[in-house]
């Protein structure tokens, strides 16, 4: 499995407050999450992302509230891949629970740019800048977790285990 | 080699003898918790299940507390879909407006979160019962999803960070202060993936609400969790509240930490976080300028808690709010509440100047009850300062004590009770 698209970069402490701020959690609708996503550290993103896009930030990305309203919006805005250096332990688990795809590697999140072209392959954890000509090895799933992202999230995982 | 306290509690829900730190666990859980924002997405997940009942109805609680009474139509409805999953599966910890708090603060008074329990709950708060010595951390909606439905959870074994409390807080400082000066020295991911447990003879002279405040802000160091040693203060407030049989667990006299810290209580001063990070904290005797305010929040799962109304109508009775401060007082619960209103306290805020208001969490992340409009700064003893978090991208919170918080609505600028 694969994702790929053109960046769009954060830096440190991107927290769940501003990938989808509280005045719109009074609605769960993946689509109506996402046309908010990011809306309060870069207007500009609903307009510009395609689908496939990658979002590349710094550490600590998802910190804050355990709203899985955040991996759920990114999700549905059409982004294919979050790459950072960490990321809050919540924003982790909601993200591989709802089929949302992370890697941890902090060479990447240093050197990637805004606009690059990024592939990921997810079977190899490595991350090819198209743009740069340059290649970063990022931090694989444990094989627990690989089980969970392969049947496409928890529900299905443990349905699975029925 | 030895087991933290967290280790130890984790080992036994998952029926292990010994667990190390980045092992992957199945646990079983004691309570599953959610609130009005994450119980709805939750509830659908469900649906999507091939189980479509709740593993032990007494094991779960619902507690409706973010936007509640309903802000608007989407949150009523929101509200009308958790309450009738409570009716549906007749769970027992359903609490309706009228019985609701804010549930962090609802929970331990309830005696439904006690020592040595594995707690998950769909809000990045549930880490506050650690104060009694269990394990409590927040999750998301799927993960609540699947604990309601299975009763377990997967986690990692978190590493620790050792917080090695001495001395005795001085008049005006309090719990708040201790994590923000924490905060403030780790960063917001000085603890992220681990636990934070805090020990020493400092411990003993933390009251109960200063041990909520400390470890319900253990997120915001990124931690997983935050835990306290169960003493005799702990067994007082056990008798008092708790509702079921417990199980303390300590940690091993050789149980290893990634990082020590000693701090004395007896040194911290007045602390507060600048806008936009928890960690962006200063004491007050630093700050030179005078910074205006135009809001004052006193609540909130953080420091919605009895110690913290006392001690803010402590600073307020007898004064007045300045011109054009806008002072929100919320009690975090209703039995809270009564109590506040017993004691008078609710007297002396109204007089003072202040409104109050039902339990909610409506301001600490700019829901209703208090959103900033552009270029406004609020000083609030809620726990995240994040952009926007209470309203406008361009509006400030500066993270504080209820003491601080009250100081400041007199004075009408960011400011120490000392300095009246």
């Amino acid at each position: 499995m694969n994702a790929k698209g053109s960046v769009f970069k954060y830096g440190d402490n991107v927290d769940t407050d501003v990938i989808i701020p509280a005045r719109y959690l009074n609605s769960s609708d993946p689509a109506e999450l996402a046309s908010h996503c990011m809306e309060d550290i870069d207007k500009d993103f609903i307009g510009k992302v395609h689908k496939g896009d990658i979002i590349v930030a710094r550490k600590n990305f998802g910190c804050g509230s355990s709203r899985e309203h955040a991996p759920i919006a990114i999700k549905a805005a059409g982004v294919s891949c979050v790459i950072a250096e960490t990321f809050a332990r919540i924003f982790y688990r909601n993200a591989i629970n709802i089929g949302l795809p992370i890697v941890e590697c902090a060479q990447a999140s240093r050197e990637i740019e805004a606009g690059d072209e990024v592939e990921v392959d997810f079977d190899s954890g490595i991350i090819y800048d198209r743009t740069k000509g340059t290649q970063y090895q990022g931090q694989p799933f444990p094989e627990f977790m690989q089980k969970i992202i392969a049947q496409g999230g928890l529900m299905n995982y443990i349905n699975s285990q029925m | 080699m030895g087991m933290t306290m967290t280790q130890k509690i984790l080992a036994a829900a998952a029926g292990l003898d010994h667990v190390e730190a980045g092992q992957l666990i199945e646990a079983k859980l004691d309570l599953v918790l959610g609130n009005d924002i994450t119980s709805p997405v939750a509830i659908k997940e469900m649906e999507k299940m091939k189980t479509k009942g709740v593993f032990d109805k007494d094991k779960i609680a619902l507690v409706p507390d973010h936007f509640v009474p309903n802000k608007d139509i989407k949150s009523a409805e929101h509200c009308k879909c958790v309450r009738e999953f409570a009716r549906r599966n007749e769970i027992t910890n359903y609490f309706e407006v009228g019985q609701m708090g804010i549930e962090h603060a609802l929970l331990p008074e309830k005696g439904l979160t006690v020592p040595g329990d594995v707690i998950i709950g769909a809000d990045s708060h549930t880490c506050t019962y650690g104060a009694l010595g269990a394990f409590s951390t927040g999750v998301g909606s799927t993960d609540m999803a699947a604990g309601m439905a299975t009763g377990k959870a997967w986690f990692k074994v978190p590493g620790a960070i050792c917080f090695h409390l001495t001395g005795k807080p001085s008049e005006w400082v309090s719990g708040k202060d201790v994590i923000l000066h924490i905060i403030g020295m780790i960063g917001v991911d000085g603890a992220l993936y681990r636990s934070m447990e805090f020990v020493g003879e400092g411990v003993h002279n933390l009251s109960m609400d200063d041990r909520f405040t400390i470890a319900n802000m253990a997120i915001e160091a990124g931690g997983k969790n935050g835990i306290f040693p169960v003493d005799d203060l702990t067994v007082a407030y056990l008798e008092e509240h708790a509702t079921r049989p417990y199980k303390v667990y300590e940690a091993d006299p050789d149980a290893v930490y990634e990082e020590e810290y000693d701090i004395d209580l007896s040194q911290l001063k007045p602390t507060v976080a600048f806008p936009h990070l928890p960690e962006n904290t200063h004491t007050l005797d630093e700050v030179a300028e005078p910074i205006a305010i135009d809001q004052v929040v006193i609540g909130s799962c953080t420091n919605g808690r009895l110690d913290d109304l006392r001690i803010a109508a402590k600073v307020l009775k007898g004064r007045h709010v300045a011109e054009g401060i806008r002072m929100i007082v919320i009690p975090a619960t209703q039995a809270i509440y009564l109590q506040a209103m017993e004691e008078g306290l609710l007297r002396t805020f109204i007089e003072a100047g202040g409104i109050v208001s039902t339990p909610t969490c409506g301001p600490c992340l700019g829901g209703y009850m208090g959103v900033l409009a552009e270029g406004e700064r609020c000083v609030s003893t809620t726990n995240r300062n994040f952009v926007g978090r209470m309203g406008h991208v361009k509006s400030e919170i500066y993270l504080a004590s209820p003491a601080v918080a009250a100081a400041s609505a007199v004075a009408g600028c960011l400011t120490s009770p000392d300095r009246l």
